[in-house]
C-alpha cells in the first residue's frame, strides 16, 4: 500500500496568534479512510484546509502522494486532494451541475468535449447524471451533496477530504451518501461528529484536542475513551 | 443558493439568447449611447426605442411586464434628478431625464435577461474589457448573491422573534447592516476558498466555445444601424 499523506511537524497559528495547530503528525495510506474527531476548534478543519493548501504552515511539512506541498506543486496537488465542504451551497457557483462538475477539468486545460466526458463520468459515479443540465440551487440538500462530490471526482483525486459531509442531510440521505462513499476507492478523512456515519465508513479514528492529535487508533476505541457518544 | 429572476430568464434559448454575447453587449452600447444623447425634444425617437426594444423581449419569450417593472428601479434615483429640474422651470428636462434613465436600464436588463452571466463576462473579455474588471464583475455579481441570502436569513431570523417587520424598524435593521457584511463576508470567503481548492486561478473557464457567426453580425449591423439611424432622422 503506498502512502497518499505525510504531515510532520505541521503548525498554524491564526492572525491573532491564536495557535491552531500545534504540531500534528499524521500519516495516511492509499484507499484507507479514517474519520477525525473532535471538539469544535480543536483543529480538524484547519489540518484539512492544509492539506489542500488553501491554509500555509508556519512551520512542518505536507507530502501528498509523493509531491511536497510547495507553491510549484500546488496546482497539482489541489486536483489530487479534493475537498469537500459542509455547506455545498458554498460549493456550487455555476449555472448547471453539468458546468460546475466540469470546471476543474476545464480549469486543468482539457477541452470542453474532454471535460464533458469527465463531468458525466463523475455525475454518473453519483447517481446525478440526470439532474445534468439543472440549476444546482434547484437541487435538494441530497442532491447538492452528491454534484459538489462529482466536482471533485472529476478532478480524478487520490484523497477526498469531507467536512461534516453529514449537515443538512436527512437520515436517509445520510444512509444514501455513507453508500456512495463506502463504493468510491479513494483514500477519505471525514470530519465528523456523526459516529453512525463515521461507523458506517471506517474503524479508525484520529481525535484532535487543541490542535494536536490526541489519539489515534480503533474508532470504538477513540469514541470510549474520549466519551465522543 | 438563490438566483436572480435575469438568471433564470438567461437560460433561454431563443434567436435572442442564441448570439454572441459580444454582438448584443455592442448592440446594448449602441443603444445606450443613442439612449443618453436623446434631446428632451426627442420623445419619438423615446417611443420608438421603447417599441423596438420591447419588440425585442417579446421576441425572447421574456416577461415583458416583469422587465419593464425591473428597469423602474432607476426611477426614483433618476426622480430626484428630475424634481430638481422641475423645480429649476424646465420640465420637459427632467421628463427626458427619467425617460433616458427607464429606457437605458431596460436596455442592460434586456441584455442580461437574454446573456447569462458567464457569457456576459465571456463577451466582455473577447471585446478585450480588461481582465481585472471583468473578475471583479464576476465575484461582485457573486458576491451581490451571497449578501442577498444573508439578508434574507436574517430578515426571517429577526421577524420570527420580533413579529412583522414595520418601517420604523428600520433604524434597528441598519444597525444590523454591519453585521450582515461581517456575516457576507464570512461567506464570500468560504465560497472564495471553496473555488481555490477545486483551481480556481482568477478565471473562470467557459464551459462551451463562443464563435461569432453570420447571424451575429447581421444582428449587429441590423440592430446598431437601426438605433442609429432613428437617433439621426428623427428630430
Amino acid at each position: 500500500m503506498s502512502r497518499i499523506v505525510e504531515v510532520r511537524g505541521l503548525r498554524y497559528a491564526w492572525e491573532d496568534g491564536t495557535e491552531a495547530l500545534r504540531g500534528v503528525d499524521f500519516d495516511l495510506e492509499a484507499g484507507q479512510t479514517v474519520a477525525l474527531l473532535g471538539a469544535n476548534g480543536s483543529g480538524k478543519t484547519t489540518f484539512a484546509l492544509h492539506l489542500n493548501g488553501l491554509l500555509k504552515a508556519s512551520a512542518g511539512s505536507i507530502q501528498i502522494d509523493t509531491l511536497v506541498l510547495n507553491d510549484k506543486s500546488l496546482p497539482v496537488i489541489r486536483r489530487k486532494v479534493g475537498l469537500v465542504f459542509q455547506d455545498s451551497d458554498n460549493q456550487l457557483f455555476m449555472p448547471t451541475v453539468l458546468e460546475d462538475v466540469a470546471f476543474a477539468p476545464l480549469t486543468a486545460g482539457l477541452t470542453s468535449a474532454q471535460a464533458t466526458e469527465k463531468a458525466m463520468a463523475a455525475l454518473r459515479q453519483v447517481d446525478m447524471e440526470a439532474k445534468a443540465h439543472k440549476a444546482p440551487w434547484h437541487l435538494s440538500s441530497g442532491e447538492k451533496k452528491r454534484v459538489a462530490i462529482a466536482g471533485i471526482l472529476a478532478s480524478d483525486p487520490s484523497l477526498l477530504v469531507l467536512d461534516e459531509p453529514t449537515t443538512f442531510l436527512d437520515p436517509p440521505g445520510q444512509r444514501s451518501l455513507a453508500a456512495l462513499l463506502a463504493d468510491l476507492p479513494q483514500a477519505k478523512i471525514l470530519i465528523t461528529h456523526d459516529m453512525t456515519f463515521a461507523r458506517a465508513l471506517t474503524k479508525e479514528a484520529v481525535f484532535f484536542q487543541e490542535g494536536k492529535i490526541a489519539a489515534r487508533g480503533p474508532l470504538d476505541e477513540v469514541i470510549t475513551r474520549f466519551d465522543w457518544y | 443558493m438563490r438566483h436572480t429572476r435575469l438568471e433564470l430568464w438567461s437560460r433561454g434559448t431563443t434567436f435572442a439568447h442564441r448570439r454572441h454575447p459580444a454582438a448584443k453587449i455592442a448592440v446594448a452600447l449602441t443603444f445606450l449611447v443613442c439612449i443618453a444623447t436623446l434631446q428632451p425634444s426627442g420623445w419619438r425617437i423615446g417611443v420608438l426605442y421603447f417599441v423596438a426594444l420591447t419588440s425585442m423581449a417579446f421576441a425572447a419569450r421574456l416577461p415583458v411586464p416583469r422587465l419593464h417593472l425591473a428597469a423602474a428601479v432607476v426611477l426614483p434615483f433618476a426622480g430626484v434628478f428630475a424634481l430638481i429640474s422641475f423645480l429649476a422651470g424646465t420640465p420637459e428636462k427632467g421628463l427626458a431625464m427619467m425617460v433616458r434613465a427607464w429606457l437605458s436600464a431596460f436596455t442592460t436588463v434586456l441584455l442580461m435577461a437574454t446573456t447569462s452571466q458567464p457569457d456576459l463576462l465571456a463577451g466582455l473579455e473577447s471585446l478585450h474589457a480588461p481582465r481585472f474588471l471583468v473578475q471583479v464583475m464576476q465575484f461582485l455579481y457573486r458576491y451581490l448573491l451571497v449578501l442577498l441570502e444573508e439578508a434574507g436569513a436574517m430578515r426571517a431570523a429577526a421577524a420570527s422573534r420580533a413579529g412583522k417587520l414595520r418601517a420604523r424598524e428600520f433604524r434597528r435593521a441598519a444597525a444590523a447592516a454591519g453585521v450582515l457584511f461581517a456575516r457576507s463576508w464570512g461567506r464570500a470567503q468560504a465560497i472564495h476558498r471553496a473555488m481555490t481548492a477545486r483551481g480556481f486561478d482568477g478565471h473562470i473557464p467557459r464551459f462551451r466555445s463562443l464563435r461569432l457567426t453570420w447571424p451575429d453580425a447581421w444582428f449587429v449591423a441590423l440592430l446598431a444601424t437601426f438605433a442609429i439611424v432613428a437617433r439621426l432622422a428623427i428630430r
